[in-house]
């Protein structure tokens, strides 16, 4: 119970994950345009990129666990997440046999 | 578009069901005006917020629905009894097949369903209403007029008639031109956006509402299930939305999603539709387990056998219900690795529910068992429940699935899980819970005849229906031909369905004759209960409870008895009661949302915007409005527990 | 867990100090979640149907650069103004809170100018939403991200309205509140769409 946003005099929280997400997608640009990576490995790298970006924003800009039901919330993001992959993952490898 | 396009002509019996339909409107008007009855009827039902009255209202839709299933359902045995009978076309059996599937699993499992979970879980964990009541009202007009467009359909423009599955690329413009299967894309996502919001609503409501004393391993074991299935419930209804949408704009806007052209991928459609279907059959059979649960319990009366287990269980089969949709399309080609990953988790997910039957049986054992009628419903789930379980499993090996797939056999299966298990859950909480309703019971004789008469036939019309599939006979086919040998158990099941007509007929006889000689219940607890629904009147005063109980134990209303004789109320702690107003809102946005989706099926896109704008502009309204409700002052309380008591 | 608190607890932000706002804002966390399942579902179907071209353009004959990075830059930093706003409103500071909610909505208008542009450019060049499955599904997707970018735009201005008319009380500061978790989510969502379909789309 009880946040944080309060004790602090500047915003340094949503600075530093504003300033980590430019990072991670100019790292992610780069990757996929310039890097010459094999296919298979850019797909892998950017990806990931995406998901700490996203873990990133849920955390700093989005306070998931903040609150008496902060483990609920990030329970439910995490949650929703995995079924996200099944969803993706799973569609995509079902459906591959149709040419 | 012409008047014979816009209206469905050349068909008698769907003649005398338009004439049907607007004498019935013209009979509930005049009824309202004799009686004086709008302001009451404005007032008290269609703009109440209370979860009591909203949880009525979609049990009477629901009955109504089942209805309309059970006689297409009828009309599609009396086409089969015999072979190659002219009584139905195939077209006109499509309609019939497509309209009794999504009618029975969205509008009548789905309503009697969340009915019951939104009468009875507020009261279960000592709540005075749910999280978000306007939400919550909203959520049964957009049920309500997303139902209402999918039933007007066979009059107005054509029923959908690629089945309750809609596969593409059936489902199409090129295949099914015409309305009907706008309707079900419109309709579908109407009243799904209404369950969406109820799933959120619950969830809420039970982790955050549950009285003091109440952790989760000591909520009722109804609650529980219905905890998880609204999980199941706001993470499948999205993948249904998306599906919808992408039909919808296939058939409206000429996308390629599905088509057979332009990159299109039909078999897309199953996929999407099977990872929302799978949950949604876990959907309606997880309350209906809680519902057992609660009644062999009581009936019992003997506290739920292995309460961890039983949790853990619904928790398993929730979590695996998301990752065995292929298992609805094995033969649709996906493939050795893809089929046997499938046949795995849909093996396993049997194991839990497996591990809840020997639960109940352990309830049972060494139990005082009461045969009320609520009673016989659940007893018979068991063993009808487990027949339908087992083929379930003979159908998950995905090799020998080939020979089952989309056969009568496969229509047994389904049938037995579904009636045995939701609807007989349907039929045994209607019972159990209708004092509770109502304040009155309803009749036990009556309530046994429907129960034998239709659990009776139900295995008459559906046990020969596997061997009938082992012979052959396939899916959705109209008519067969003589010599086959299909005709005898053909006509057995027809004999089945009958029966189960004539529980129905019984049932709806029983609900008038207990509503004017029904035993009143005067004491709120008639079946000597163990959760905390029963320590409130019957029915309940609108705030259930004058104060907000606490807990200290598990079947916390039979420990309250046990230790202090009942739940005992001092007038010093009666606080004023904080109460959310009415509003006409929800139903006013539900008709635009019926408007809109109106235009969409018939792609009069002026409609569809203006009704699009209301929405809009009631959206805009409810983020203005500063009504944060009334209070019941302490006076009021007193003079409303002392009526309740003396049993007005 | 589960008891109510109904004291207005002083050390608590304002938008966590009732009950009923407590409620209002794990319910929209939910309802978050079920946005993750169906942006999911959109993003299956791309990745199912995005290699499916038909007789139309590809996603490298399409998708510029710099346009994707000028959208990009636009959302993540209206998603860090958004950010601010709610710094400024724990804060207490009503005119902090509007004005980086304003300039939230101006980088908003912007992402959205400029996805507009984008998509008309496509269908000027013949590459509509009915051309191809891989065109119907980028449409849809992205489309229904700029939908619901848009919805965000006209809710927070009603929601500034409402700031100015009420002041910063516990019910307006959770409505900020949600809307900002509205906003951050869509730029959640916007990553995805920059690797899966943009970054993607341009190696593939």
């Amino acid at each position: 119970m009880g946040t944080n946003g309060h004790h602090e005099s500047f915003p340094w929280k949503h600075l530093i994950g504003f300033v980590l997400s430019l990072l991670l997608t100019f790292a992610a640009l780069w990757v996929a345009l310039s890097s010459g990576l094999p296919l298979k490995a850019v797909i892998v790298v950017i990806v990931l990129f995406a998901m700490i970006q996203a873990s990133l924003q849920l955390f700093m800009f989005m306070h998931v666990a903040e609150s008496d039901s902060g483990k609920v919330q990030t329970f439910n993001m995490v949650y929703s997440f995995f079924i996200a992959v099944v969803v993706v993952a799973g569609s995509v490898w079902v459906m591959q046999f149709v040419l | 578009m012409k008047w014979s396009e816009f209206f469905v002509t050349g068909e008698p019996l769907i003649y005398a069901a338009d004439v049907a339909i607007v004498l019935t409107m013209v009979g509930i008007v005049f009824v309202l005006t004799y009686f004086k009855k709008w302001k009451w009827i404005w007032n008290e039902w269609l703009t109440t917020v209370d979860h009591k009255k909203i949880g009525v209202m979609y049990i009477i839709c629901a009955v109504l629905m089942l209805f309309r299933g059970g006689v297409d359902a009828l009309l599609m045995r009396a086409q089969l009894t015999a072979p190659n009978m002219n009584f139905l076309d195939a077209q006109h059996y499509n309609e019939i097949f497509t309209t009794h599937g999504t009618i029975m699993i969205l509008f009548m499992a789905m309503p009697f369903i969340i009915g019951l979970m939104n009468i009875v879980v507020p009261l279960q964990i000592g709540a005075r209403d749910v999280a978000f009541p306007y939400l919550n009202a909203l959520s049964f007009w957009l049920f309500f007029f997303g139902a209402m467009l999918f039933n007007i359909s066979f009059v107005i423009g054509g029923s959908p008639d690629a089945g309750w599955t809609a596969y593409f690329p059936l489902a199409g413009n090129e295949f099914s031109p015409g309305v009907g299967n706008n309707y079900y894309a419109v309709s579908l996502q109407i009243s799904g956006i209404g369950t969406l919001m109820t799933g959120i609503n619950f969830l809420v409501t039970i982790l955050k509402m549950r009285a003091p004393g109440m952790t989760l391993m000591r909520m009722p074991m109804f609650t529980w299930t219905i905890l998880i299935t609204c999980v199941l419930i706001v993470f499948a209804f999205p993948v249904l939305t998306v599906a919808l949408a992408l039909m919808t704009f296939d058939r409206l806007f000429d996308t390629q999603f599905f088509t057979m052209a332009n990159g299109g991928m039909s078999m897309l459609w199953a996929n999407l539709f099977w990872i929302w279907g799978h949950p949604e059959v876990y959907i309606v059979i997880l309350p209906a387990f809680g519902i057992f649960s609660e009644i062999v319990s009581t009936f019992a009366q003997k506290r739920l056998f292995g309460y961890k287990a039983m949790v853990y269980s619904i928790v398993g089969i929730a979590f695996l219900s998301f990752i065995v949709w292929v298992h609805h399309f094995f033969t649709m080609g996906a493939g050795p690795a893809v089929n046997s990953v499938f046949s795995i988790t849909t093996m396993a997910v049997a194991i839990p529910t497996g591990v809840k039957i020997f639960n109940w049986l352990f309830t049972l054992r060494k139990g005082k068992i009461r045969f009320t009628t609520a009673m016989l419903w659940s007893l018979a789930f068991i063993p009808n429940f487990v027949i339908g379980g087992v083929t379930g499993v003979m159908l998950a090996m995905a090799a020998a699935d080939y020979q089952y797939h989309n056969s009568y056999f496969l229509i047994a299966h389904f049938h037995y899980v579904l009636i045995a298990g939701v609807v007989f859950a349907c039929f045994a909480g209607l019972h159990y819970w209708y004092p509770k309703m109502f304040g009155h019971m309803l009749n036990e004789r009556l309530g046994k005849w429907t129960f034998w008469l239709f659990m009776i036939g139900f295995n008459v019309c559906f046990f020969p229906m596997y061997f009938l599939g082992l012979m052959g006979m396939t899916r959705r086919m109209y008519t067969y031909s003589d010599g086959l040998g299909w005709t005898p158990l053909n006509v057995v099941a027809t004999v089945g369905a009958v029966l189960m007509g004539i529980g129905f007929i019984v049932l709806c006889y029983n609900i008038y004759y207990s509503a004017r000689y029904g035993e009143r219940d005067m004491t709120g607890d008639p079946w000597n209960g163990r959760t905390l629904e029963w320590a409130t009147a019957s029915p309940p005063v609108h705030y259930n409870f004058p104060v907000t109980p606490v807990v200290d134990d598990l079947d916390a209303y039979w420990v309250m008895k046990k230790k202090q004789g009942g739940f005992q109320v001092k007038e010093e702690e009666l606080k004023p009661i904080h109460m959310p107003s009415n509003s006409g809102r929800p139903f006013w946005i539900s008709v635009a949302f019926f408007v809109a989706g109106f235009g969409l099926v018939f792609k009069w896109f002026a409609l569809a915007i203006a009704g699009a704008l209301f929405i809009v502009l009631g959206l805009i309204l409810r983020s203005f409005e500063n009504d944060d409700g009334y209070h019941i002052g302490v006076d009021e309380i007193k003079r409303t527990e002392r009526a309740a008591r003396k049993g007005a | 867990m589960g008891e109510a608190v109904h004291r207005y607890d002083e050390t608590m932000p304002l938008e966590y100090r009732t009950e009923e706002n407590r409620l209002n804002i794990l319910g929209f966390w939910i309802f978050l979640g079920a946005e993750v399942v169906l942006f999911a579902t959109l993003f299956a179907t791309y990745l199912v149907l995005f290699q499916r071209t038909g007789s139309g353009p590809t996603a490298q004959e399409l998708f510029q650069v710099k346009d994707v990075l000028i959208e990009t830059l636009l959302l993540l930093t209206s998603s860090f103004t958004c950010g601010l706003a709610i710094f400024e409103m724990r804060r207490g500071r009503l005119a902090g809170l509007l004005a980086w909610l304003l300039v939230t909505l101006l980088l908003g208008i912007g992402f959205i100018t400029f996805e507009v542009r984008e998509f008309i450019h496509y269908v000027h060049e013949g590459a509509t939403m009915q051309t191809s499955a891989f065109l119907s599904s980028f449409f849809v997707l992205v489309g229904t991200h700029g939908a619901h970018v848009s919805l965000g735009i006209g809710w927070m201005i009603f929601i500034i309205i409402q700031l100015l008319q009420r002041g910063l009380t516990v019910k307006t500061a959770r409505k900020v509140f949600i809307v900002s978790l509205y906003w951050h989510f869509l730029d959640v969502v916007w990553i995805f769409i920059f690797t899966l379909v943009y970054l993607l789309g341009m190696v593939v």
